[in-house]
């Protein structure tokens, strides 16, 4: 995420070049031997349905497969309660995703010798370090259904990749409350209600695996509290039409980015959603949408001192600071085979927030707002503006290529003008793309295999060491290889 | 460059192992059924300003019905075994849903209006995401499963006439109607479907089918093929084709059919109807009924669909 410029990686590029010929290359090999693609095979098993009737290509939802979610994981017939279960069906699905990635970031400041610097003048380097080799991606245990008609739950144990586990969803949802679509109510710990689902996202390298909108801070920000892309703890209360046409959601969240245990204060924030879809004949089902994250969150702590160290106190967080992020989504459908996601985002940080306070419990700031603390000169709020696209070629529900671009830029940098350091106007713009297929060699309703490969990368404006007087701009690339499996 | 030639060929070797592994495994994979022809012969069907092309339905097929239905179109999906009752068999062109006479084939309307309604007691999902053109489509591509669509039309729908008011009356009558044609026998006299019979039926396949069963459920959106009054007057005038429930359009008339369906109505004791409503008010008791002598007969051809038959 910080490397090089952007000649730089045009010289790169040409040594990509092979990769792709030979990966298109097997992709016809595959494609002349093509058989019949897939999900979360506990749903697929529960209902009988081929992972693709839900999945755009998984994880990514269709739009049958939003309405299934929306409905509380129901088809909406007789058949949602559990009790038709065979009592052996165990609604447990597990993910993992054995890799083959090199990584390539640039304008890495390294000692000039092994062991330190001293033994010259100038004692550092910068240079690009690149790693390739095998590798695992986290573990994900998925299970999730209904305990009885209209009461719905998901509980995801996933660890990294060294098998550390923590809770990225607990959740239960009491559905069509009064015989209604058009309430649910949703408690714990879940995905915020973004029509482009970063959880299922069909990219997996380390930067193109997210999307950056969703997770965007400028530089220096200690603002980690309005993350879309990462699960919330709250309550939600969504609703739809019947067919899922119109829906919406308004959730309220403690701002502690999902962390449990109250480590920061009593802050909240609020997020807000609604879109409509329209039927556009032959092209499909189209929607169009628009978000907003409004919120809260602490930027002064208590502290405690203990044998000499002075430290945070958890939980003590006041001093509440506000931040927001809003923009649209559009779900274009272009026939059976193409189709374009686009996200927009304006987002706006308090200038406290800009100057590196808020969540001191994870080491995210470096600041405490204590009493009498001032801004600097020339601090103001920033802001940004994004805007995501992300293709995708359906060539048939076995194989998908997918495409995304990113671009953020900043638009008021938290220091300006007047700011004893003031900050260039494009400090911390990113742009970034990726480019992958995935290719599923067969399409049941039991277990799902897709062969995934991507190429990412991603150029971040002055964030690179110092060269003189001036900041570097930064350029780092993936190439992932991967068996992606789920049972 | 000399650092990154040992990628390139990292990615070669790997590349092609994989793509001789992968072809080679989709040969020895187990037998999930053939990617469904292309149509020989290309379907078109006709809904209101909707006109639907089988060729265009082809991938929404093998991605949303295939797994159950069959690429085939014959009801042999690997997940059937597992369904209960089984999918429907396209290449039969037997539907249990119809506007039209028993044994004449439906209507385009009514197989897209199958598909967006789905089946409340059964697997088949409610397909009401997808678009007009998109059920339009499926609608010409089901019909390339069966030559029957290449050599007859579809019947001509039946005609509902007017709803009559509800009164205790008309229920006592549809109660009476109930013994009288023996739909007891099947559905129960609760119409729980534990009728006498009930165990011993099976469909056209000689697969096990259960009647239906009024009594359970709060809302009327578990009837199979609709949920309002005139969709309940229509299952029993154009009968189920494919189960033991026949067609009763030769045997009752209009008007005792509308107060058949009113009884049925009251059957549904969870569910809030003005049925219920009426029943509630004469004291919660349907009373015996009288025949009045001076009813005259409805003409029975009226209930008919012109030109229709089977």
């Amino acid at each position: 995420m910080r490397m090089g410029t952007q000649s730089y990686a045009r010289r790169k590029l040409p040594c990509v070049r092979p990769f792709v010929t030979i990966t298109l290359v097997v992709v016809f090999l595959i494609l002349s031997s093509s058989q019949n693609a897939n999900a979360l095979p506990a749903f697929a098993r529960k209902y009988g349905l081929r992972c693709s009737a839900c999945h755009e290509s998984w994880p990514m939802l269709n739009y049958f497969g939003q309405k299934f979610k929306d409905n509380g994981y129901q088809l909406m017939n007789d058949r949602d309660s559990p009790i038709w279960q065979n009592p052996g069906y165990w609604p447990v699905t597990f993910r993992i995703i054995p890799i083959w990635h090199r990584v390539s970031k640039g304008k890495v400041e390294v000692d000039t010798y092994p062991g330190g610097g001293s033994t010259t003048p100038n004692g550092t380097a910068i240079q690009r370090v690149t790693t390739s080799g095998f590798d695992l991606s986290g573990l994900d245990f998925h299970t999730g259904g209904t305990l009885e008609k209209n009461f719905s739950f998901y509980v995801l144990p996933s660890s990294d990749n060294t098998a550390s586990f923590h809770f990225e969803t607990v959740m239960a949802r009491l559905d069509n409350l009064f015989g209604s679509p058009w309430l649910n109510i949703k408690l714990g710990k879940f995905e915020l209600d973004n029509l482009l689902s970063e959880k299922r996202i069909l990219t997996l390298t380390g930067n193109g695996g997210i999307y950056q909108l969703y997770h965007f801070t400028p530089v220096g920000d200690g603002n980690i509290f309005g993350q879309m892309g990462a699960n919330q703890l709250g309550a939600e209360i969504m609703g739809h039409s019947y067919n899922d046409r119109t829906r919406y959601s308004a959730a309220l969240l403690s701002s502690t980015n999902g962390n449990v245990a109250l480590p920061y204060g009593n802050a909240y924030t609020g997020f807000f959603a609604a879109s409509q879809a329209f039927d556009v004949g032959k092209l499909g089902v189209d929607r169009i949408g628009a978000y907003a994250m409004i919120g809260q969150a602490p930027t002064y702590y208590l502290t405690q001192t203990a044998s000499g160290v002075t430290s945070p106190l958890a939980g003590s967080g006041a001093s509440n600071k506000s931040f927001h992020r809003e923009g649209f989504v559009g779900q274009f459908y272009f026939g059976q085979h193409f189709d374009l996601q686009v996200v927009t985002q304006h987002g706006w940080d308090n200038a406290w927030f800009g100057q590196g306070y808020g969540d001191l419990i994870n080491g995210a700031a470096t600041n405490n707002n204590v009493p009498g603390t001032s801004l600097p000169t020339g601090s103001q709020a920033p802001t940004w503006n994004g805007v995501l696209f992300e293709p995708h070629y359906i060539y048939s529900p076995q194989l998908i290529f997918v495409g995304r671009y990113e671009n953020i830029q900043m638009s008021r940098q938290a220091n300006g003008r007047t700011s004893a350091t003031p900050s260039a106007s494009n400090f911390g713009n990113i742009s970034t793309y990726t480019v992958g297929f995935r290719y599923n060699p067969f399409m049941t309703s039991r277990a799902g295999f897709a062969w995934h490969n991507e190429y990412n990368w991603l150029h971040q404006d002055g964030t690179g060491p110092l060269v003189g007087l001036n900041t570097t701009n930064i350029n780092t690339s993936e190439v992932l290889m991967g068996f992606d499996f789920d049972f | 460059m000399n650092t990154l030639k040992p990628v390139h060929f990292l990615t070669a070797i790997v590349s092609f192992v994989l793509a001789v592994g992968i072809s080679s495994r989709a040969q020895d994979a187990p037998d999930v059924g053939p990617h469904p022809p292309t149509p020989e012969v290309p379907m078109e069907s006709h809904i209101g300003k909707l006109t639907g092309h089988s060729k265009d339905a082809k991938s929404d097929f093998r991605r949303y019905c295939a797994g159950c239905h069959g690429d085939l179109g014959d009801g042999n999906g690997e997940n059937a075994m597992w369904l209960d009752p089984k999918p429907r068999n396209f290449t039969l062109a037997t539907f249990k849903c119809r506007s039209t006479l028993t044994g004449t084939l439906p209507t385009d309307q009514d197989l897209f209006n199958s598909i967006g309604r789905g089946f409340s007691n059964s697997n088949m999902p409610i397909w009401n995401t997808f678009s007009g053109q998109q059920k339009a489509d499926l609608v010409a591509y089901i019909k390339t499963f069966s030559p029957r669509w290449q050599k007859e039309k579809a019947g001509d729908p039946i005609k509902i006439p007017a709803e009559p008011p509800v009164t205790i009356e008309s229920i006592s009558h549809g109660k009476a109607l109930f013994t009288k044609l023996e739909c007891w026998k099947c559905h129960g006299p609760q119409g729980k479907g534990d009728g006498p019979s009930a165990a011993t039926l099976t469909d056209s396949q000689d697969l096990p089918i259960r009647p239906y069963n009024f009594a359970d459920g709060k809302d009327d959106s578990r009837f199979k093929c609709g949920s309002t009054n005139q969709d309940i007057y229509k299952i029993f005038m154009t009968g189920v084709d494919g189960t033991p429930m026949p067609s009763f359009n030769d045997t009752i008339q209009p008007n005792d059919a509308w107060d058949l369906v009113h009884f049925l109505r009251t059957l549904q004791v969870n569910r809030h109807s003005k049925e219920n409503d009426v029943l509630k008010a004469a004291g919660g008791k349907i009373p015996p009924y009288v025949e009045k002598q001076s009813e005259a007969p409805t003409n029975q051809s009226e209930n008919r669909a012109a030109g229709g038959g089977n």
